[in-house]
Parts: C-alpha cells; sequence; structure tokens
C-alpha cells in the first residue's frame, strides 16, 4: 500500500521527523483557505499521488498569496496527473497538500527500504537529491552509500553515525542526521513499512534536517498489525485507483485491467503471467491480467467471471487452468459456469485445463452446456483464441 | 537421490489442526511422507489424524527423533514457527503460508544465518520427490521419478512444467518451490547448486519471474562453475502488466536486474537453454539432453 505525502508525513512527524508545516486540501477554497491559516511569504502546492518526479511534470507549484495558491490548486484537482513514475495513464489527484516553502541551504536524499536481493533493511543516503532525469548519476559517481540494518540487535548508533558522516552538509552535523535516520529505521520497522524515502531531506540555515517530501509503503501483508492504515487503504483504494482490483482482492483474486479484447482467467500468478506472454507473442491483446489465489472458492472465482464479462472491450475469454494441490480445475470452471449463467452474456470461449481433476472439469463443462474449443498446450490455446478474436473482428 | 529429501526423512508439521494442515497432511501421508507428529500449541498431549501432538517443535523433535518441519501456521505467527524450527535445529523446513509480513521474513533470515537450518518458503507449495516424500501442497499427477530437477519461483508454473516433462518421456528427482514472497529461505541459485552436487539429477529446469535478482544469481553460479549438466530456464513475465514505481530506492537496490530481458540475457550468456514459451520447457529440455549426450 502506497500512502500519500501529506499521510506519510503526518506518521513520521508523529515519530520526531521534522517537517514542513502544511495543510491537505480536496478544493480550490480549502487550500486557498488553508494556505490563508497557515501565513506563509510562499507556499508550494502538491498533487497527492503515488509517484514521484512532480515537479517537473506540474505536479508541484510555488505560489506567492493564498489566491495563487486556491488557483494553483483549481489546475490540479480533478484531473490525471502523468510523470514519469506513473505511466502514460497518469493518476487522479484528490488531494493537494499546502505546505510552506522552506529555504535550504542544501538538500539531501535519504530512505530506508527492504533489499529484496539480499533480505535485509538497508538505508541508503546521498549529499545531493536524486532527479528522475538522471536517476542513476548520482550512483555512478559513486555518492551513494548504504547501510544494513538488523532488526533485533541493539547495534548501537556506530553505522548510523558513520553513514550520517558521509553525506551530512558538514561533521557538526552528523549527530543530528544519524539521529533522524535511526529515527527513519525505527519508522521502517514499526510501521511494517518496506519504504520510506525522503528526497529531498533540507538542511536548513538554522541547522535542521527537515523532510520536504515523503514516499512511504507500507507491507500490505502486515496490515492486520495495523488497523488505522489498513483503514485508509480501504478508504484511499474506493476512491484512488481501479476499485475493481480491491474488490478482486477481497475476493483473492489479483486483477489488472489491461486494454486489449481477450479477457484471461488463470489460477496462479507465474502461470498468469506466462499466459499473458503466450497471448502477445502470437500477437492477442489481453483485456486484464487475472490470478485466482488457491484461497478462492468457487463463488469467488465466479466474481472473477463477472469483471471479465463486465468488460466490454472483451471478445472472447481465455481459460488457463493447471488444477494443482489447492485449486482444481473442476472448481474453477463451476465458478465460471455460475458467473456465465447470471450474466447472460455469450463469448466464444478456449479453455485449457491440465493437471489436478482436468477430466471432471470437461465434464463439468459440458454438463453445463457451455460450449467450448479446447486447446492442447497454452501456446495452443492462445493460437485459437487469437484466431477466434480475429474471426469476430471481420 | 533426491534433494533436501530421503528416506529416512522423518517430518512433523506446525499448525496440523488447522483446516489447510489437516487436509495437507493427510494427503502427504497418503503419498508415503513420514510424517511422525504434529505441533500446536496448546494441544500437546492429545491426537490429530493418529499422530501425537505436541506444544512445541522441540519437545517434538526429542520424542519422534524428527529431521524436518511443514508449517501451515497462519501468516500472523508464521514468522515465529519458522523461528521456533530454526532454534529447535531442524534441518529442513518448508512453509507454505501465504502473505507473511516481509519484516518477519528479515527476522527468519535473521535466524537462519549460522543455523542447522535449510528453509523453503514461505508462500511455496513445498518439495517433491517424486516416490520418496511430498513435503508439500501440489499435485502430484502427471509426476515420474527420474532424473530432472527443478527448482521454480511459481508454483502453478511448477505443475504445469512437471506435467510437460513427464509427457516428454522424462521424470523428476526432485522439485523446489522457493516461494513467490520477496523475502525468503533457499532460491534458485541454491538449488542449482543441490541439484549441481546430486548424481541422480542428469539436467535442470529454472522457472523464473520478473522482479528480484535470483535469476541473475543463478547465472552467475553457472558462468562461474560451468556445470557438466544442461541447465533450461523459463522466465516468465515478458509482456507483464508494468508496475509503478515510487521514488528510487527500488532502483538503487535492483539496479538493471529484475526485467525478463535482463534474466534471459544473463542466463543465455552463461549457456542455459532458454524456452521461447512456456508450452516448450519438456520440448527444450529433451533437446538440451540430446545436445549435450545426457541420457536421463
Amino acid at each position: 500500500m502506497h500512502v500519500h505525502e501529506f499521510l506519510a508525513k503526518e506518521l513520521l512527524a508523529r515519530r520526531g521527523v521534522s517537517i514542513a508545516s502544511g495543510r491537505v486540501a480536496e478544493s480550490a477554497e480549502e487550500a486557498e483557505k488553508a494556505a490563508r491559516a497557515m501565513a506563509h511569504d510562499q507556499y508550494a502546492v502538491k498533487a497527492q499521488v503515488h509517484a514521484g518526479d512532480r515537479l517537473a511534470s506540474g505536479g508541484v507549484r510555488f505560489a506567492g498569496s493564498p489566491a495563487e495558491v486556491g488557483a494553483a490548486a483549481a489546475e490540479m484537482l480533478g484531473r490525471p496527473l502523468v510523470t514519469r513514475q506513473t505511466g502514460p495513464r497518469g493518476e487522479m489527484v484528490r488531494w493537494v497538500y499546502v505546505e510552506e516553502v522552506v529555504t535550504a541551504q542544501t538538500n539531501l536524499y535519504v530512505a530506508v527500504a527492504v533489499d529484496r536481493a539480499v533480505g535485509e533493511i538497508v538505508v541508503l543516503g546521498s549529499r545531493s537529491t536524486v532527479d528522475e532525469s538522471e536517476p542513476n548519476a548520482i550512483q555512478e559517481r559513486g555518492e551513494l552509500h548504504r547501510l544494513p540494518v538488523r532488526i533485533f540487535d541493539s547495534q548501537g548508533t556506530a553505522g548510523f553515525t558513520a553513514l550520517a558522516r558521509q553525506i551530512a552538509p558538514a561533521e557538526a552535523d552528523a549527530d543530528k542526521l544519524a539521529e533522524l535516520l535511526q529515527l527513519l529505521a525505527n519508522s521502517l520497522i514499526e510501521l511494517d513499512a518496506t519504504l520510506i524515502e525522503i528526497n529531498p531531506l533540507a538542511f536548513t540555515a538554522d541547522g535542521e534536517f527537515v523532510a520536504i517530501d515523503a514516499k512511504m509503503t507500507i507491507d500490505d501483508n502486515a496490515l492486520f498489525r495495523h488497523p488505522d492504515l489498513a483503514a485508509v487503504r480501504e478508504a484511499d483504494a474506493g476512491l484512488d485507483s481501479d476499485p475493481t482490483e480491491l474488490m478482486a482482492d477481497r475476493r483473492h483474486i489479483n486483477y489488472i485491467a489491461l486494454d486489449g479484447d481477450i479477457g484471461v482467467v488463470v489460477n496462479g500468478a507465474g502461470l498468469a503471467l506466462a499466459t499473458l506472454d503466450s497471448l502477445v507473442d502470437v500477437g492477442g491483446r489481453p483485456a486484464n491480467f487475472m490470478d485466482v489465489r488457491t484461497t478462492a472458492t468457487s463463488l469467488d472465482i465466479a466474481f472473477a467471471f463477472d469483471l471479465v464479462l463486465a468488460n466490454p472491450a472483451v471478445r472472447a475469454v481465455f481459460l488457463n487452468v493447471h488444477g494443482g494441490g489447492m485449486q482444481r480445475c473442476d472448481t474453477i470452471v463451476e465458478g465460471m459456469a455460475v458467473a456465465m449463467r447470471r450474466s447472460g452474456r455469450i463469448l466464444p470461449l478456449v479453455v485449457r485445463l491440465a493437471g489436478n481433476n482436468a477430466e471432471f472439469a470437461r465434464d463439468r463443462l459440458k454438463t453445463f452446456g457451455i460450449s467450448f474449443v479446447e486447446g492442447a498446450s497454452i501456446a495452443d490455446a492462445a493460437q485459437r483464441v487469437v484466431q477466434v478474436v480475429s474471426k469476430e473482428v471481420a | 537421490m533426491a534433494i533436501c529429501v530421503g528416506a529416512k526423512t522423518r517430518v512433523i508439521c506446525q499448525g496440523m489442526t488447522g483446516h489447510a494442515g489437516t487436509y495437507h497432511t493427510q494427503r502427504m501421508i497418503a503419498y508415503g511422507t513420514k510424517i511422525v507428529a504434529g505441533v500446536t500449541p496448546g494441544k500437546g498431549g492429545r491426537k490429530a489424524l493418529d499422530l501425537p501432538l505436541f506444544d512445541t517443535v522441540r519437545e517434538a523433535k526429542a520424542a519422534t527423533e524428527a529431521n524436518a518441519s511443514i508449517i501451515f501456521v497462519p501468516p500472523a505467527n508464521a514468522g515465529s514457527a519458522m523461528i521456533e524450527a530454526i532454534e529447535a535445529e531442524i534441518p529442513f523446513v518448508v512453509c507454505v503460508t501465504e502473505r507473511v509480513p516481509v519484516l518477519d521474513m528479515i527476522r527468519v533470515r535473521q535466524a537462519l544465518e549460522g543455523s542447522k537450518t535449510q528453509l523453503v518458503g514461505p508462500n511455496s507449495q513445498g518439495l517433491l520427490a517424486p516416490g520418496i516424500a511430498q513435503l508439500g501442497v501440489m499435485t502430484t499427477v502427471n509426476t515420474r521419478r527420474g532424473s530432472i530437477g527443478v527448482a521454480s519461483r511459481s508454483a502453478s508454473l511448477t505443475s504445469e512444467v512437471v506435467a510437460q516433462i513427464t509427457e516428454a518421456g522424462l521424470g523428476q528427482s526432485t522439485t523446489v518451490g522457493v516461494g513467490g514472497d520477496p523475502v525468503h529461505g533457499i532460491d534458485l541459485k541454491t538449488c542449482l547448486d543441490l541439484f549441481l552436487d546430486d548424481p541422480e539429477t542428469q539436467g535442470i529446469v529454472l522457472i523464473g519471474e520478473i522482479g528480484g535478482t535470483e535469476e541473475e544469481e543463478a547465472a552467475e553460479l553457472v558462468a562461474r562453475l560451468k556445470p557438466q549438466k544442461p541447465i533450461v530456464a523459463l522466465v516468465v513475465g515478458r509482456h507483464a502488466p508494468r508496475e509503478r514505481r515510487m521514488g528510487h530506492a527500488g532502483a538503487f537496490m535492483a539496479g538493471s536486474a529484475g526485467s525478463a530481458e535482463s534474466k534471459i540475457a544473463a542466463l543465455k550468456a552463461a549457456g542455459i537453454h532458454i524456452v521461447p514459451n512456456a508450452s516448450a520447457v519438456g520440448e527444450t529440455m529433451r533437446q538440451a539432453l540430446a545436445e549435450w549426450g545426457v541420457s536421463a
């Protein structure tokens, strides 16, 4: 779960990280009011999206008065923002964060993250900020410093101090920076976060380190330990991303909408990726990614098919199931039959059934009176469904 | 012989009395796996499935001389269950549980350092040595004892690939699912190493997918060791939906690794046979064996 800047900052501020003063706003009027209440000389108006590189894309604007804040907010709110991190569709801006502009003497980059390749927590730091236009430049110059952090050990502050010395503007500021780095590492552990990135971290004339931005990702698998954040996810997902993806998630289905015309239903993420590869290789255009998890019941699967059948772009359905020890072919076919009956939409169906209970599932399909074409392998079935679609178009 | 397990493998099941634990323990027993006890805190002294139950792994190990464990404990306590097995010095542990918090897995990884345990999983279908032992939840239809070792990051694809290997007239020495979570126990590289040391294994299949650096690391090992066994690899996700990025830390950690292209290039450069699509694994393996002059 990605956390918006305003919430990430609040979570960090509660733990002692200095942030610039700011308020979140849902409308231009609210933004203007917020600016008036804060009464600063300079404001930053920042689109709240789960992606970086906002400044270069007009997602962060500066304003000299509350009226200008309102105008900037009006231009951003209710529209998608496209940055080099969002992908071409961009992300809808529902909120802006109105913040005082902090004058920095210098800006740093710091992050704490789970490094999956090594299986450890690392602190990353650099004495300059990282820019999307040349993200690897700092690394190439050897200016990115890395500190592994362990969870149980009382490892003391030596590592943090050493890293802080390498990136602090001056020797005298290293202790303060080391404290901040430790605070961020502790916050990551406390919040079950997988990423906390502060880019830029401002160093001010008063000798303070202030978080100007904050990117935070929380481990979805740990949300049971954080009911407050789980509630945010529910609320946020309702507004923010494609609601079908969250609905599907509740039904033990991983679903991602794509823009093709072949509805795809597969059990297992690896097999689902393989199915997309096979389809695209023969010129097919998948309408979605779908992975039915092993815990899904036939009713969950019916819901998954509902999603596919409800997509008007879909011209044919490709069902690829390899029955395993936990998810059998017949369970999936049963769910599909339920969905097809209640939708009444008849689409050409190409199936590929193998593994546990494949034969039984075939019989079930026939008893349900559903007509289908069967492929002998994934590649063969992919070929057939692409043929079906091209006939449909012609 | 198979890797990791053998005729003397004696297995306890942590979380055996739960729904999934009961169902799959029955399946494993029916397959011929030597399950010797269950562990469920609070149920010590009772019996389930005609097996003794213990409160702790340590007690179960002392009473039954178990040398392996399979874990079906729900996500909130799965990390502690793995650490308990590691601290009890169980040599081989499989964790099936899905959705274990990643920081719990980092704690588990710390417990594994310098330990006597080899961990498979979590979020793994487990390990199958056809005809010898099943420590997992995979299907056993279309499997056959043989000489191909399979190490995989994907449970569903493993079933598919195993069926193709059998279809091609070959069989499996052992299949291992390393698990689908970012931080886990043994990786593709370690499996590869074990298969290279196993005299029964004549050919190896690696099943990879986008994300992480395991395939690149396996490629590095192969490039270094130049093993005398054919290895084929399938990497899926060439046309996966693109993930949104959040900031730069991810890129700093993974570097250029992680994409299907990067993995395929690295594996190819190491001399590994690349499978063109998911339907061609059995055939690619057969050709590779012929090319290497190996009869399997």
